[in-house]
């Protein structure tokens, strides 16, 4: 009973912290790309009795903190038009079978560690199942029948150019997610141990050497397949606003277009995570040095801070990515992923294949 | 003129893998990142209106406040979309300014009309019609943006007038040899 409300209580607390991640990451994009471009970003927004308290009013005014709340109520209570062309049924299903793998996979990623009374380290996490990577690419993939259920149902020719493209891409990007992922996974069962594909083991191998040290490639191979199975520019191929208007979701407004827009960014929430999870070590502290926190709450409470931060720090890298470069051209996604990051991340697994078999 | 044939170079290895281009971007973003803003804050601050802007047109009163436009009507026919609409009047024997002819009885400027050309200011013989610095104009009706003598008045209010053109009318009147 108790384990069952513990687990209740983590799993409120983990659907408030990504979808509060996600909302604020819509901040931080705008806030971002405002700095970027030479502008301010949202600085009106405020709250009525907060907005009076002097200093702390004006300057959480100015970040634009309450612009997330407004903008969600401005999802909420818009119109919501059906436009007269659509295919019913599924124009509703789509963005709910966009949003539903997005926010699923969070099951199996853990978020800290906690100590028991003799000190011993758990993960903090809602389902250690055994095979936790494979579940995750198993359900993000679900994500993409969402969207091209969306370009479909909405039955125009821009959703339905969005629809095709993000099929092809996902796709394409998620076999090199795959390849990028299997040199760890390698790593991780050497000959002799058998740590499975569960993400914390993964994680507890990293106390030494995170795995950006040891598998720089592979890192390199995985961040891009995430930038494009997150839809993140420059592959934002199926949303492309200058060229088909918003993608798979034009058809759709207020709350249906909320749900697309936070499984975007819901999916980075994830996707940085995992990255973190796979490559960063995770919770660990920092290479080889072992975390400065106690084993107590507090210590719990660290590793917990200390895993959102490199989150945050890597959603950061997505926004700044983004204002950064420009998008490139379908055939150049299709070209990239094919020809050159599916023989990379070939040459890749073997060779860290054969290292493994080699040090052990 | 010389021309400069520049030599394209053929890439570098590193240079196809395009990772350098990108870490160079990243630092070119990263520095505009703390680069002061240059929003302005529209409705609170106010953009500085360079000399000569074309705001909208206002009627001015000279600086012994009195009414310039004389009603003779050359900005009503010069007006290319006809927002002016002027109906003359006498002005009475007694007024300071009865030596003058005509003065406007109504004057009205339709700002939804007006393409803001500045023709008016130009043929104005008297000086009287000033395309001014108000550009942002509102209203809840269309009769509310016909904008009547005295809101023309009340914003084009006075402008630094150097000729007293009136004035030396009237030394002349008194002093007919004077020159
Ligand atoms: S500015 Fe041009 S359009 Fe406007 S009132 Fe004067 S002449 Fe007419
Ligand atoms: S504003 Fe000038 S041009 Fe127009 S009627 Fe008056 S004096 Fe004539």
């Amino acid at each position: 009973m108790e384990v069952i409300l513990l687990k209740a209580l983590y799993a409120l607390l983990m659907i408030g912290a990504v979808m509060g991640l996600a909302a604020y990451s819509v901040l931080g994009e705008r806030k971002i790309s405002a700095w970027i471009q030479g502008r301010i970003g949202p600085n009106r927004t405020s709250f009525p009795l907060i907005a009076k308290i002097p200093l702390i009013g004006p300057a959480l005014r100015y970040l634009g903190i309450w612009q997330p709340l407004a903008d969600g109520l401005k999802f909420l209570f818009k119109e919501d038009p059906i436009p007269g062309h659509v295919k019913g049924i599924y124009y509703m299903m789509a963005p709910v079978l966009v949003l539903v793998p997005a926010l699923s996979t969070m099951v199996v990623v853990p978020f800290g560690e906690y100590f028991d009374s003799a000190g011993k380290a758990y993960p903090l996490i809602l389902a250690d199942i055994d095979l936790g990577l494979w579940f995750i690419f198993s359900l993000a993939s679900l994500g993409v029948y969402g969207i091209v259920l969306a370009g479909w149902a909405a039955n125009s020719k821009y959703p339905f150019i969005g629809g095709i493209r993000s099929c092809a891409q996902l796709i394409s990007y998620e076999l090199v997610m795959g390849l990028s992922v299997l040199p760890i996974i390698v790593w991780v069962n050497a000959p002799g141990v058998s740590a499975g594909l569960s993400l914390v083991s993964i994680v507890n191998t990293q106390g030494g050497a995170w795995f950006i040290m040891t598998q720089p490639l592979s890192a390199l191979l995985f961040l891009i397949a995430l930038f494009a199975e997150t839809n993140r520019l420059p592959f934002d191929m199926p949303e492309s606003e200058t060229e088909l208007v918003g993608g798979f979701h034009t058809e759709y407004g207020s709350f249906k277009f909320g749900f697309f827009f936070l499984a975007e960014y819901a999916h980075m929430v994830i996707g940085s995570a995992i990255f973190s999870l796979l490559f960063l070590g995770g919770w660990h502290f920092l290479p080889w040095i072992a975390s400065p926190w106690p084993a107590s709450i507090f210590g719990t409470i660290c590793s917990v801070l200390w895993f959102l931060g490199k989150i945050v720090f890597l959603m950061f890298f997505f926004i700044w990515i983004r204002w950064t470069l420009p998008r490139f051209r379908y055939d150049q996604v299709m070209q990239l992923a094919w020809g050159k990051l599916l023989p990379i991340a070939l040459i890749n697994l073997v060779f860290y294949t054969i290292l493994v078999a080699f040090i052990s | 003129m010389a021309t400069k044939v520049l030599e394209r170079k053929p890439l570098t290895w590193a240079e196809k893998t395009y990772l350098p281009q990108i870490v160079h971007g990243l630092k070119i973003t990263w520095k505009a990142m703390f680069k002061k803003p240059i929003t302005l804050q529209y409705p609170e601050e106010k953009p500085e209106l360079p000399m000569g802007y074309r705001g909208i047109p206002t009627l001015v009163k000279d600086p012994n406040g009195r009414e310039k436009c004389v009603s003779c009507q050359l900005c009503e026919f010069i007006c290319p979309p006809k927002a002016i609409r002027i109906t003359p009047g006498e002005i009475p024997a007694d007024a300071s300014t009865a030596h003058v002819e005509k003065a406007p009885k109504a004057f009205e400027i339709n700002m939804l009309r007006c393409i803001y050309c500045g023709l008016c200011q130009e043929v104005c013989p008297e000086e009287a019609i000033f395309l001014q610095n108000a550009f942002s104009l509102s209203g809840y009706s269309r009769q509310e943006l016909v904008f009547q003598k005295d809101k023309l008045y009340e914003l084009g209010g006075t402008l630094p007038d150097t000729h007293h053109k009136w004035d030396k009318k009237k030394a002349a009147a008194a002093h007919p040899h004077h020159h």
